[in-house]
């Protein structure tokens, strides 16, 4: 047996029944959108996989007329990542919009300076996803419609997404789905392969990829947080599995360090009743419906 | 004697009572067309699960109007259905009601509230402290109430088959998790097994009846049934799906079944308590009672 099969046994991928997980997500923009009282949905399309993916489960719950999906390019943008939105937007027969954020952010960038090249990377990409998301909220308004988010569950347990930028959306349908996962779910939708192969990227700057920038591969990471969060696994268990000790101990901090990025601000609490404390509701409740 | 019943496996809106009343008219109309003698409706079917701080807003006396009413299109049917009580000391309990002909026959407060992982409802609303069985006359006898959770808790149905059940009936709203991979399957695996083992044991009949529909992220998965008092699945509604399914039992089949199968006839109920009274003081850090060993063994 070799290493990797050794892994794969003790160590195992999240597996998922793509055509179940479909109608639950469906179901679940369904019913979500029913309760707000919305039809219409609103997405960032990048030509990744992500989008794609949640893209074709718009159009499955609610039907491609009700969802429109932005274009939008900064100026770095590769040609590929437009080819492969348009591949899905031709998929499905979605309206689709074109928004050049370029002349939104050129101003802004051009107030950022950082000594440390990665620093200024990241920097100058929270802007470029920030200015997406006033896009999209934009868009939504005139819309009538919600923005459906885009973030999956490896991303989320990282933290590898922009603060009130990617992140931000009224619901999150492959917020429950990790990468690996997806893949798969994608493939059963029907998602071009072009779009579900290609190695994922913010495309934030030229030759950027997730997996470059992370170090690690989706399917290593996802064996990890699978191990770690799923099953709770102590870090000497995975390793005991076969997970190298460094990547477990990095996703595991990691996980830790971003446990803000999936949380709402703490409030001060001073009265009796505190919203996000002691005053929980339903996002909507009957009579709140627009 | 034979009677049926029909399982009302719905999606109820997640704060809306009166449009839950009206689905559950609705399916009290169409089980009545159909010749029905007990009709189950879900936990919480009149209000939705994830109510937080709704709950004082959508809870209702066990004498309200609009519960005892829930079968009124139906004349002599019996209507099992979950709903939030606030009893006269304004304990807000998750509860499931037992109606027929506008009279309340029986009443359980869910005794098992769970508060753990996903779950979240002891924040919300209190514990049950009975577990009884209702006289419900012919065909059907004495049914034993219960809400979901109180069904993980294998005390409670034996009590009811014990305490003289004729029927057990489990009013439920599970969510699943891992939907079609190998854990989420084993959750649902779990319920029927539980069911199926439930009635072999208890030598009794019982009817589940699960939610399905989505709130708030949860997807509910159904699978209610009804399970004859060998263990065997006498119908089995579909997972996931809305659906109105009905079942047939016999109550010389139970007959036959008890005859063949004394367990509940041959429980050996003063040894339980005994021992139950020893784990308990035990347990507390107390002495045992005087009778936990009423004959010693022999020093050896």
């Amino acid at each position: 047996m070799s290493d990797a099969e050794a892994v794969a046994d003790t160590a195992p991928l999240p597996q998922i029944d793509p055509a179940r997980a479909i109608e639950v997500i469906a179901g679940f923009i369904r019913e979500q959108m029913a309760q707000a009282g919305f039809e219409r949905l609103v997405i960032g399309l990048s030509g990744g996989v992500d989008s794609g993916t949640v893209a074709f489960l718009a159009a499955r719950a609610v039907g491609a007329e009700n969802l429109l999906a932005v274009r939008m390019p900064y100026r770095t943008s590769s040609e590929a990542s437009e080819t492969d939105a348009m591949r899905v937007v031709d998929a499905l027969g979605c309206r689709t919009e074109r928004v050049d954020i370029t002349p939104m952010v050129e101003p802004m960038l051009a107030l950022i300076d950082d000594d440390d090249p990665a620093a200024l990377n990241v920097r100058r990409g929270n802007v470029m996803a920030r200015q997406r998301m006033i896009v999209l909220y934009d868009r939504s308004a005139a819309e009538d419609a919600l923005v459906i988010g885009t973030s999956n569950k490896t991303e989320a347990l990282l933290g590898y997404g922009t603060l009130h930028g990617d992140m931000a959306a009224a619901l999150a349908p492959i917020g429950d789905l990790y990468k690996t996962q997806l893949r798969a779910v994608a493939r059963e939708l029907g998602v071009p392969e072009e779009v579900v192969a290609k190695p994922p990227s913010a495309d934030l700057w030229p030759g950027q990829t997730d997996e470059g920038e992370l170090g690690r591969s989706y399917e290593s990471l996802d064996r990890a947080l699978y191990a770690l969060v799923d099953r709770r696994w102590s870090v000497d268990r995975c390793v005991a599995a076969g997970l190298p000790r460094e990547l477990v101990e990095w996703v595991e901090r990691r996980v830790a360090r971003m446990e803000f990025k999936r949380q709402l601000p703490p409030v001060a609490k001073l009265s009796l009743r505190t919203p996000g404390i002691d005053h929980l509701y339903p996002r909507r409740r009957p009579g709140s419906r627009r | 004697m034979e009677y049926r019943i029909a399982l009302a496996q719905i999606a109820p809106r997640l704060g809306d009572l009166e449009a839950n009343l009206e689905l559950v008219a609705d399916r009290a109309r169409a089980a009545s067309a159909d010749g029905v003698d007990l009709l189950v409706l879900p936990e919480l079917a009149l209000t939705g699960y994830l109510l937080q701080d709704l709950v004082p807003d959508v809870a209702m006396r066990a004498t309200d109007p609009r519960l005892l009413g829930v079968g009124d299109a139906a004349s002599g049917m019996l209507v099992a259905v979950g709903f939030v009580e606030e009893t006269a000391e304004h304990r807000f309990c998750n509860s499931v009601a037992l109606v027929r002909d506008g009279t309340l026959i029986g009443l359980h407060r869910k005794v098992y509230l769970p508060t753990y992982g996903l779950f979240d409802e002891g924040r919300f609303t209190r514990a049950g402290d009975r577990v009884r069985t209702h006289d419900t006359g012919a065909p059907i006898g004495r049914i034993g109430l219960s809400v979901c959770e109180d069904f993980w808790h294998p005390s409670l149905p034996m009590l009811q088959a014990l305490d003289g059940a004729a029927l057990l009936v489990n009013v439920a709203a599970g969510p699943s998790r891992a939907p079609g991979g190998p854990a989420g399957m084993a959750a649902i695996g779990g319920w029927h097994k539980m069911q199926d083992t439930y009635a072999l044991l208890g030598t009794v009949p019982l009817a589940f009846c699960n939610r399905v529909g989505n709130e708030e992220g949860l997807t509910f998965w159904g699978g209610s049934r009804v399970v004859a008092a060998d263990g065997s699945t006498v119908v089995q509604a579909p997972l996931w799906e809305e659906a109105l399914v009905v079942g047939t039992l016999s109550t010389d089949d139970l007959r036959i079944q008890r005859y063949g199968l004394p367990l509940l006839a041959d429980e050996r109920l003063e040894l339980v308590r005994r021992e139950l009274d020893r784990i308990i003081a035990e347990r507390a850090g107390m002495e045992p009672p005087p009778d936990a060993d009423p004959e010693p063994e022999p020093e050896a």
